[in-house]
């Protein structure tokens, strides 16, 4: 048995999710990336998901685990890590519960730069209710409610993040297992609010529709279309076509975090000034 | 044998993308789409199946050569 094995509740596997779907890898990411850091152990580190098939994963993880309302999973860590500002809070996310129903809070997380790793699953499709179009599906691929190719342009949920304040933004896949290790370790490492995209392959609801093959062939794809950040800047414009996206390190900044604000606010009003 | 399989069955999907990804068709799926070790003398123990595997259902260990003989 593999050491970061003990952080998975044992006896809820094998998870519900499809064969051959990403989420059991980035899954495993996340407990590897934890295993490596020494101040996160299982008494310190709490789990937030929303609801999708991405959010099942706080349920086979065994710390301190809480799946929440759709899209709400960023207002429940926040409250975690305000009333307890020593635990290490990590939020597990889809892109239909983060950048959908759950839009505003998370750019309001990022705003406030609250000290959480929120790791967002983006299968492009919401899948545990049978494929109907995220705001991440891509331009022209099929999705139930979109049967002749979605009309709507996708959000790039990492240019969003920046945008909106996050202090660290990168994004990996499913098929980087080793790139996705790192981020997520360095994500956890980082004292505000990181941001991780994770590309994953959702053969069943997105791969099926748009004929994209078998889990194998999407794996593929990510290793075929995936441009490591320092090789995309210096790509000229007229190659950046097609489904080629970058990949890596976008952004990191020094902030305060919001606790550490919070905490000011706290002594003020115990009336610490004077 | 360079590399030790354990394989947790009752893990497997059979999604194949331990099968796809193995550099050197070590690997094949069953009759019942589960994984089996079909061509282990040609495993160069690199552990891109463990890497990958969404299920974890198999897991490659490198044996050491002193050990092998």
């Amino acid at each position: 048995m593999r050491s970061y094995e003990n952080f998975f509740r044992q006896n809820r596997l094998p998870h519900l999710w499809c064969p051959g779907c990403g989420n059991g890898i980035v899954m495993k990411a996340i407990v590897q990336a934890i295993e490596k850091n020494p101040d996160f152990n299982q008494d310190n580190t709490v789990i937030v998901s929303g609801i999708g098939c991405s959010s099942r994963a706080s349920g086979y993880m065994d710390f301190d685990t809480l799946h929440t309302a759709h899209g709400r999973a960023i207002p429940f860590a926040t409250g975690v890590k305000l009333a307890n500002p020593a635990l290490n809070v990590i939020v597990i996310t889809g892109d239909g519960d983060c950048t959908a129903i759950g839009g505003n809070h998370f750019i309001h997380g990022c705003r406030r730069n609250v000290d959480l790793t929120v790791v967002l699953f983006n299968n492009n499709i919401y899948g545990m209710t049978g494929g109907q179009a995220s705001p991440m599906t891509p331009l022209g691929k099929k999705a139930t409610t979109a049967p002749y190719g979605s009309v709507d342009r996708p959000f790039d949920a990492c240019k969003l993040a920046e945008a909106a304040g996050a202090t660290y933004v990168a994004r990996s896949t499913a098929f980087h297992v080793q790139h996705l290790i790192k981020t997520i370790e360095d994500g956890l490492n980082n004292r505000g609010f990181s941001f991780i995209e994770a590309l994953v392959q959702c053969p069943t609801a997105y791969g099926r529709r748009n004929k994209m093959g078998d889990p194998a062939k999407m794996m593929a794809w990510m290793r075929d279309n995936a441009v490591m950040k320092n090789s995309w800047d210096k790509l000229p414009d007229d190659k950046k076509i097609g489904d080629k996206f970058p990949i890596g390190l976008f952004f990191k900044a020094e902030s305060e975090s919001y606790d550490e604000s919070y905490k000011k606010v706290q002594e003020i009003a115990g009336g610490a000034a004077k | 044998m360079k590399s030790e399989f354990t394989l947790k069955l009752d893990r497997c999907k059979g999604c194949g993308i331990c099968v796809s990804f193995c550099p050197k068709q070590v690997l094949a799926l069953d009759t019942l789409g589960k994984v089996y070790v079909a061509n282990h003398e040609n495993c160069i123990a690199c552990g891109q199946c463990e890497l990958r595997c969404p299920d974890y259902a198999i897991f490659m260990d490198k044996v050491k050569k002193e050990a092998a003989k």
